[in-house]
């Protein structure tokens, strides 16, 4: 079983983002933090003071953990940022 | 004053219920939410794009929802993805300040006569060692992963924490094929199940979870919490605690995971109804609740609160809570509304059974054994454990002194991650947060002159006094 099997999804065609450079399939609608977790980049983020690394934690906006730079801008929050076709994500 | 009658700020079943409630007695609704979708948290669900035959398959209630968000979508001016920042009182009603659009930013200002402050609840988190390490999510994180985006949060999975939300999220995520180790309440089940014992229905609903669970051969047990996470860059394993009554460990074992989903229960996002001055009080855990009458209405005149900045109690309560605010609203604004006094008195029976369910899994200090030196604390400002009690020798008695001394809560998120945590370890119950700017903004957004960002075909809103 997967999670779109249980709902009974047929998703349109999946697009891509490329996540420091590498093609991250996402189905319209998702959030870039949910597309990386899905493809296996669960660590993406290093803290300033100890370069601790971090990914997504509250998954709801709250923490700020998730935080990377899409095309250029930086500081968004990856659990709450829906992904569009060709975002360049650049992690930290 | 221009504007709206009413602007509900949260899309879940508290707002919704309110903003149908106040469009269906004739008042002009605004409903904001910082989302893409209705349905806030408990009812979050995946976008149009995956076709979904059966959206509501981990959902109660599913069609229920659907119903009123098209109600509220055919009723009022739905705005998602608005971030409130700001709310004030002007001369004739509210000023709510937000952010528009997922990444761009744009800042809108709305004014309304009256505000409905519905803006739900986030997990009340536990420090632990490693509890930093990607691959350790709140459970509702896991849970908001699995419902809106169809994305399971890893393949070995183990759930802990405390409350009623462990058994949905490891059932949800069994059913939706992860390997679900085991599900753990810290608790010990003889114990809630004791005080929980005058509330059949949830004894029920715990009874199916647990059913659930067993069918896909999910251990549930009682009295046994994560006290460590291990991993270098990603979560490998966490060490599972058999713990006393109080929460302190007795013997551990290692089990290898690639995901934890821990939750100890919510804290009710009171950032808007504090700004406002609005009174709160110590709800059924001893953290602060916004305190309304029967009507819904805070100490604040013309701002009402609904759902769970009012007490933990679900979505059920929440909605109900909604519908009373919002029937409350059109009925102060001089509208003819039915009287149906069965609805306070089902609000104090449900909030009975809330407050009662919350109390047979209350967080027990033991937790405070499970830390070491460097354990961090304060996860945005990487505040380890030493220095908390570091600044507790230089004197700091309350959890703001410590804050002023060894900064947690100073980062990004304005320590609603370790909030209950540094309170606890201060050794009082959480104080109603102050948190003037209730997401971050720009500095030139902040600087913008009052009506600079107020919507094209709206006139500014007036001065505030």
């Amino acid at each position: 079983m997967t999670p779109q099997r249980l709902v009974g999804a047929r998703p349109e065609p999946a697009f891509e983002i490329t996540v420091d450079g590498r093609p991250v399939p996402v189905v319209p609608g998702q959030s870039i933090g949910a597309a990386m977790h899905a493809a296996g980049i669960r660590s993406w983020r290093t803290t300033r003071f100890e370069g601790r690394p971090r990914g997504l934690f509250c998954g709801i906006g709250v923490c700020f953990d998730c935080l990377l730079t899409v095309n250029g801008t930086p500081s968004l929050r990856a659990c709450s940022t829906q992904a569009r076709p060709g975002d360049e994500v650049t992690t930290s | 004053m221009n504007g709206y009658d009413l602007a509900v700020v949260g899309g879940g079943p508290a707002g919704l219920a309110g903003a149908a409630a106040a469009a269906r007695a004739g008042l002009s609704v605004v409903l904001l939410d910082s989302g893409a979708r209705l349905g806030g948290q408990y009812f979050r669900h995946p976008a149009e794009g995956f076709h979904a035959a059966r959206p509501g398959a981990l959902h109660h209630g599913f069609g229920r929802f659907l119903r009123l968000a098209a109600d509220v979508t055919a009723r009022a001016d739905v705005r998602l993805n608005h971030r409130v920042w700001s709310v004030e009182r002007g001369a004739d009603g509210v000023v709510v300040r937000c952010l528009a659009g997922d990444r761009e930013e744009r800042p809108v200002t709305v004014t309304a006569r009256r505000l409905l402050i519905a803006t739900g609840a986030y997990d009340r988190s536990l420090p632990f060692p490693g509890w930093d390490l990607p691959g350790v999510l709140t459970a509702g994180g896991a849970q908001a992963l699995l419902k809106g985006d169809l994305v399971a949060a890893g393949r070995r999975i183990v759930v802990a924490g405390t409350g009623p939300f462990l058994l949905p999220v490891g059932a949800g995520l069994a059913a939706a094929g992860a390997d679900v180790l085991g599900v753990y309440e810290a608790n010990p089940l003889a114990a809630i199940a004791l005080r929980a014992r005058p509330l059949p229905g949830k004894v029920a609903e715990a009874a199916a979870y647990g059913l659930a669970l067993l069918r896909h051969r999910v251990p549930f047990r009682g009295g046994v919490a994560v006290v460590a996470a291990h991993g270098e860059r990603e979560l490998t394993g966490v060490t599972l605690a058999q713990v006393d009554a109080n929460w302190r460990p007795l013997r551990t074992r290692t089990v290898a995971c690639d995901t934890l989903a821990v939750g100890y229960g919510f804290v009710p996002q009171l950032d808007l109804p504090v700004q406002l001055g609005c009174a709160t009080g110590p709800g059924a855990d001893g953290g602060p609740v916004v305190t309304v009458d029967a009507g819904m209405r805070t100490s604040v005149p013309g701002v009402y609160a609904a759902g769970e900045s009012t007490g933990i109690g679900g979505a059920e309560l929440a909605e109900l809570e909604g519908l009373i605010a919002g029937r409350a609203v059109a009925a102060d604004l001089g509208r003819r509304v039915a009287p149906a006094p069965a609805l306070p008195r089902r609000r104090d029976r449900l909030a009975a059974f809330a407050a009662a369910l919350q109390r047979a899994y209350p967080v027990r200090d033991g937790w405070h054994s499970w830390l070491r030196p460097g354990t961090i604390v304060c996860r945005c400002e990487e505040v380890p454990y030493s220095r908390v009690a570091e600044a507790r020798r230089l004197g700091a008695r309350d959890a703001r002194a410590i804050k002023l001394l060894a900064r947690p809560g100073m980062g990004w998120c304005q320590g609603r991650v370790c909030g209950h945590a540094i309170a606890s370890l201060a050794g009082e119950p959480p104080a109603p947060p102050r948190r003037p700017i209730a997401q971050p903004v720009r500095l030139g957004d902040l600087a913008a002159p009052p009506d600079s960002g107020t919507e094209p075909g709206q006139a500014p809103p007036k001065e505030i006094r």
